[in-house]
């Protein structure tokens, strides 16, 4: 499937400026000669914008008029454009995979936009590289994967509800996972919600009820998640339903089990344990299923065995209750995954300077939230008392405790929270003490006018402390207003802490089990921060809701509905494209001495008639195998060893007397985006550093470096992904070994084995990137140049030195 | 056990109570305190600014000694150096966090200290006493408890160089337990208050004493109101500004009734049955003499 | 009354000034206001230590007079409790020591009564003396 044989390869070059973002650096007039200059390059043109219609019709055009068999771009990201430019050169009739990309505006101008002349020659290398890579470059076809129409949405609050109908109603087959014994998640706890004040479970009620009526959704509540394994297309989810101890077909909710129940002071989650529920129960009142359960840890006869109580059972008429329930394992297969398991709220005992756990009077905001639909209901749990504080940002914006983020909600739900007290008794005084009062959506700072109006106070300062005066039962709040510079100090009857969200502690399984990668603010994060709001890391998985981030109800319904359209997408024409990123077999070098049989994480390779073989629907494209054959039989499609040859020759060849080069062989999924996001970041490190895109590190083998090293590499740095965040979980182990196996050799020929190094990222480390990148230029430079005697040397006797005698 | 000792000046003189009852209490329990050779002042208050590297000299040259008591055989391999007062633990703590964390300032300081026989190695970990006791187990402390001090009612206090910052204090600022676990394991009644950790107000005291005055007005106010009938700390400052000062107090608030203060070594030494003269007590300026008989603890 | 201020290079130069021998980044202030609520010592300050933070981010150098810095006690409280991460008694520090550095102590044995100076602990004196003075 090479070019092979074809000597008369033309490949057409094109520069851009990104409407300055690269011309402004870069000298694009001596970039394009050089470009021109290049053996096998039959054009090379600028253009101010190569991604506008403009741009990608010039590179049709050349195609047909000048038979160009290659396209070389030196522009942005080829994760940014690379996929306009794939389309444009398959319109003119050729495979996608024949273009490449320099990408000389992330990884050259914004990086080094201080050393203009620098950067030139440094996009020379790159360009050099990409001319080299697209050279050798297949002329594949795109593939496609069939695919079905299942999801599995991971949590049943109204992120899930609402992603579940939008699916449900388009036809698609929906699992819906909720691990509670109802659907409805926090947003059932609420009173009203802002800045409408809407009865919370007057409007959630309607959409719970959709989701058992409609055909399409299969809903497991009190059910768990125990393990998910496979890829896009092909999921394959272990779920256990928890026993309820209650058929739920039978159980008619009439509430005669509770009434007779002995157990009567379990503290009732739901209600943040404000009230009691008994040993028998219902979630909540309007809760879906509304079926009583039992729970095993409380009921007398679940502890202590049979014969004792069973009292609901005695009285119970539809005869529904059954000590004997087991849990239920069940599994099927899902093509994608949505992941909407929300938050929970930050634990105030952690901020002890509030008192929280000692003082009765001091609450959090969802205890309010409880107290306030008590209330409404004629129950009130306490009396508040009529001079009542807010403190803001409990858990949010603070260093102290690690929690920088601010979560987004609070001052609007502060807010509500003030207004409906000062409507249900207009005697009270009400205070609250903020730092930025954030009134960014709509109609939100109208509603804080309204606010302000009806006589809540807004008072501008952290509170410090919050304290019992040993003469007084009231709690005092100390705080600076910061507008006048006064202290207040003041006794209040309830002081309110407005508490930030955080991700629920439940996600962590979910995400370790589906390896998705957190943001630094600890909840999961998200593709892309601008286009990829919604999906994550792994294809074919995607977030809605509060797992990715603190967010009101209508963002979290919007983002519901996103990932629908997301999964969706996928899944609507029965089949989806994928990069052919495949191992495969030069059936000539082959001798079959089956070393990779073994070295692949996935059991892609076996043996048929003596020669290994890859099966292309299992191999995930890691390229950990290439490692394992001493005959370089074992390639991998877009990555060839003659492309990855070719792009480090082409790189060094430009490597001038005295000058120091390393190579980064960044990994698609986290260090490439990294090196894109620390670019887009204008954060500055070495020019003295080349990026090489692989797949994954593990594709680098110890050949390739020493390779690389001969050909003049001063180090060798490999970025990949941390083992959480990764699609390729194994490669952290192969990565180690194939690095362990070039430092004995380096050591062996006098070579500093400082100069070839390791690390796993996250694609939020920006600075951990550049500190490497720039510590291992440091290493290269200070060791000085290695004579090209002791660089010829580290190749010499290589499959003896990496294999063994047997493969010389 | 034996522990290297930072006495510090104070506690040689003006606080000597302090000293006393602290040796006599730790030898009860077993350890032996045995004081640094040529120790100078610790240097206090510690520098906060970032370019100031001489005032770290006096705190590495006390550390340089512990390394010489354990070569000298003086003790054998502890590089533990126990302090009582807060104000010393604090300074020489956070010197020695600067210095392990900035290995080039610490080669300046032992570059420049070159009469010193020894470079500082950062080999030393700075303790205070309360450590110790939470360390070895309070439970070996009501162990040694004859009297136990049932009918005193007494309000921790901390201040601040035993807490803050977070990377040098014993315990969590906002919410220690460590004297309170103290008080329960004597005995004791410990009645809570916020204002444990609020400054007494330090050296202000020396030019500003009416407004520590009104410092330790409140926090003494404060743990009365809740009951109590003293109050310990552990800092000769602490001690002052609290004990002594309550003479200022009472001149501005003429109905304010004078509250012991005790270091917590010299209610250990009274819940321990020790001898009367260990503690001190005339050194103290609210003479705590007749609390105690009256609730036959002396 | 309020005076209308420029804020000029040497505002800035002052501020940065500040922020180097405090080795805090003073920038990132929000004005929350904890560290005065947190403050022992704030009922005998002329300005708060929020107010100290903001006239230093202004560069405002007429701080250098106020009486705020010298009543500090250098407690941490402020430390502790910053949600910036920031360490408001370096920055006194840094204030109190660009007037020291100039040779200009800010207090004199000769002011202390005899008798204070039997009363009071070493320490006490030992450490106003290391504080304010040069």
């Amino acid at each position: 499937m090479e070019d092979e044989g074809k000597d008369n390869i033309r490949i057409g070059v094109y520069v851009c400026h990104c409407g300055g973002n690269i011309s402004e650096v870069i000298d694009v007039d001596e970039l394009a000669e050089f470009g021109g200059k290049q053996p096998d390059v039959v054009l090379s043109k600028q253009n101010t914008h190569m991604c506008s219609d403009v741009g990608q019709q010039l590179v049709v055009d050349d195609i047909k008029e000048h038979n160009l068999d290659k396209v070389v771009i030196a522009a942005c990201s080829p994760q940014f454009q690379g996929a306009t430019f794939m389309r444009a050169v398959e319109k003119a009739g050729l495979s996608p995979y024949v273009v490449q990309l320099a990408n000389v505006r992330e990884q050259c101008a914004w990086p080094h936009y201080d050393f203009p002349e620098l950067a030139t020659e440094k996009a020379k290398g790159m360009l050099s590289a990409a001319i080299a890579k697209a050279r050798f470059s297949e002329p594949l076809e795109k593939q496609t994967m069939p695919i079905g129409k299942r999801v599995l949405v991971i949590g049943a609050g109204i992120a899930g509800i609402q992603a579940s109908l939008d699916l449900g109603d388009a036809g698609f087959e929906v699992y819906l996972v909720e691990k509670e014994p109802s659907i409805g998640g926090h947003m059932a706890q609420l009173s009203r919600t802002f800045p409408t004040e809407d009865c919370a479970a007057c409007i959630l009620s309607p959409k719970m009820a959709d989701v058992p009526a409609n055909p399409n959704i299969n809903l497991f509540t009190y059910t768990e998640v125990d393990d998910i394994e496979g890829y896009l297309g092909n999921f394959k989810v272990k779920v256990t339903k928890k026993p309820t101890y209650v058929i739920q077909d039978k159980c008619i909710a009439c509430g005669i089990c509770e009434e007779k129940c002995p157990i009567k002071n379990i503290p009732n989650k739901f209600d943040e344990g404000l009230t009691n529920r008994r040993a028998i129960y219902t979630a909540f009142d309007f809760a879906v299923p509304g079926k009583n359960l039992i729970d095993p840890d409380t009921c007398l006869r679940l502890t202590k065995g049979e014969g004792v109580c069973e009292v609901c059972e005695r009285f119970c008429p539809e005869d529904a209750i059954n000590f004997d329930d087991k849990p239920e394992e069940e599994e099927f297969e899902v093509d994608t995954i949505i992941v909407a398991t929300g938050f929970d709220i930050f634990d105030p005992s952690e901020k002890k300077v509030y008192g929280y756990d000692k003082y009765n009077e001091v609450i959090t905001a969802l205890e309010l939230e409880r107290m306030i639909v008590h209330s409404a209901e004629g129950n009130p749990i306490r009396d508040l008392g009529k001079k009542i504080g807010f403190i803001q940002c409990v858990g949010s914006r603070d260093e102290q405790i690690g929690r920088e983020y601010c979560s987004r909600i609070c001052c609007m739900y502060a807010t509500k929270l003030a207004s409906l007290l000062k409507h249900s008794n207009p005697e009270r005084d009400i205070y609250i003490f903020y730092t930025d009062l954030r009134a960014y959506g709509k109609g939100f700072e109208e509603y804080y006018k309204r606010a302000q109006n009806l006589g809540v106070r807004f008072i501008r300062g952290r509170v410090a402390e919050v304290f019992k005066n040993s003469d007084s039962d009231k709690v005092t709040l100390k705080v600076e207003d910061t507008l006048t510079r006064m202290i207040i100090e003041d006794e209040f009857d309830t002081v309110v802490l407005s508490v930030g969200l955080g991700l629920s502690k439940s996600t962590d399984k979910i995400a370790n089990m589906l390896r998705l990668a957190k943001s630094g603010d600890g909840f999961l994060k998200e593709a892309h921060p601008k286009f990829k709001p919604v999906d994550t890391n792994r294809e074919g998985v995607f977030l809605a809701g509060t797992v990715q981030g603190p967010k009101d109800i209508p963002d979290t319904v919007a983002q519901a509905s996103a990932a629908s359209s997301r999964a969706i997408r996928l899944m609507n024409q029965g089949e989806y494209p994928i990069a052919p990123i495949i191992a495969f077999v030069h059936n000539d070098l082959c001798d079959g001495c089956e070393l990779c049989v073994d070295e692949c994480p996935v059991d892609a390779i076996s043996m048929s008639s003596d020669k290994a073989k890859v099966n292309d629907a299992i191999c995930t494209g890691c390229g950990s195998c290439l490692a394992s054959c001493p005959r370089d039989a074992l390639d991998l499609h877009l990555y060839t060893n003659k492309q990855l040859l070719g792009e480090i020759t082409n790189a060094l060849k430009e490597k001038k007397e005295g000058e120091t080069k390393i190579l980064v062989f960044a990994d698609d999924t986290c260090t490439y985006r990294l090196a894109d996001s620390v670019g887009t970041a204008k954060l500055s490190y070495t020019t003295d550093s080349i990026i090489i895109r692989v797949p994954s590190g593990s594709r680098v083998t110890p050949k390739l470096m020493l390779a690389a090293l001969k050909l003049g590499a001063d180090g060798i740095f490999i970025g990949e992904c941390e083992e959480n965040a990764s699609p390729y979980p194994h490669s952290g182990g192969a990565i180690k070994e194939n690095v362990a196996k070039v430092h004995e050799i380096l050591r062996k020929e006098g070579v500093k084995p400082e100069r070839v190094k390791f690390v796993q990222f996250v694609t939020v480390m920006l600075g951990g990137f550049v500190n490497n990148i720039n510590g291992l230029a440091s290493i290269a430079m200070e060791a000085g140049a290695i004579p090209q005697e002791k660089r010829d040397r580290l190749v010499v006797n290589i499959n003896e030195r990496l294999f063994g005698e047997k493969y010389v | 056990m034996k522990l290297p000792y930072y006495p510090g000046c104070t506690l040689k003189t003006k606080a000597k109570n302090f000293e006393d009852s602290a040796i006599a209490v730790a030898k009860e329990l077993g350890i032996d305190f045995i004081e640094l050779p040529r120790w100078n002042c610790c240097g206090v208050v510690a520098s906060l600014v970032s370019d100031d590297l001489m005032r770290l000299l006096a705190p590495i040259r006390n550390l340089i000694r512990v390394q010489e008591m354990n070569k000298s055989g003086l003790i054998k391999d502890e590089y533990r150096l126990v302090t009582l007062c807060a104000m010393c633990f604090n300074t020489l703590k956070r010197a020695n966090l600067r210095v392990k964390e900035n290995p080039d300032d610490l080669k300046k300081i032992n570059d420049f200290m070159d009469r010193e026989e020894e470079c500082y190695n950062g080999s030393v970990e700075v303790v205070h006493f309360l450590e110790i006791l939470r360390d070895t187990g309070f439970e070996n402390v009501c162990k040694k408890v004859k009297k136990p001090l049932k009918n005193l009612k007494i309000a921790p206090y901390y201040g601040c160089l035993l807490l803050r910052p977070k990377e040098v204090g014993i315990d969590d600022p906002e919410a220690p337990t460590i004297q309170e676990e103290l008080l329960k394991a004597l005995g004791a009644e410990v009645i809570d208050n916020p204002y444990k950790k609020v400054c007494c107000g330090s050296y202000q005291t020396v030019h500003n004493k009416y407004a520590v005055a009104s410092l330790s007005y409140d926090i003494l106010t404060h743990a009365r109101q809740g009951g109590a009938d003293a109050i310990i700390t552990s800092c000769p400052l602490c001690a002052f500004n609290l004990d002594n000062r309550q003479k200022e107090i009472i001149e501005n608030h003429p109905d304010f009734t004078e509250i012991p203060v005790f270091y917590f070594t010299q209610i250990m030494a009274i819940a321990f049955g020790l001898e009367e003269d260990v503690c001190g007590f005339d050194l103290n300026w609210v003479d705590p003499k007749p609390l105690l008989r009256e609730r036959e603890l002396l | 009354m309020s005076d209308k201020i420029k804020i000029s290079r040497k505002n800035v130069e002052f501020l940065k000034k500040i922020e180097d021998l405090s080795g805090e980044v003073i920038m990132r202030c929000d004005q929350c206001g904890v560290c005065s609520g947190s403050c022992p010592m704030i009922s005998e300050m002329d300005i708060t230590p929020s107010e100290l933070m903001r006239k230093v981010q202004l560069g405002q150098e007429d701080v250098l007079g106020s009486k705020a810095m010298w009543l500090c006690a250098s407690c941490f409280a402020c430390t502790v409790r910053c949600p910036r991460g920031l360490d408001v008694s370096k920055v006194a520090e840094a204030l109190r020591q660009v007037n020291l550095r100039k040779a200009i102590d800010h207090i004199d044995l000769k002011d202390i009564p005899d008798d204070e100076i039997k009363r009071l602990p070493q320490i006490a004196l030992v450490s106003e003396f290391r504080k304010f003075t040069g």
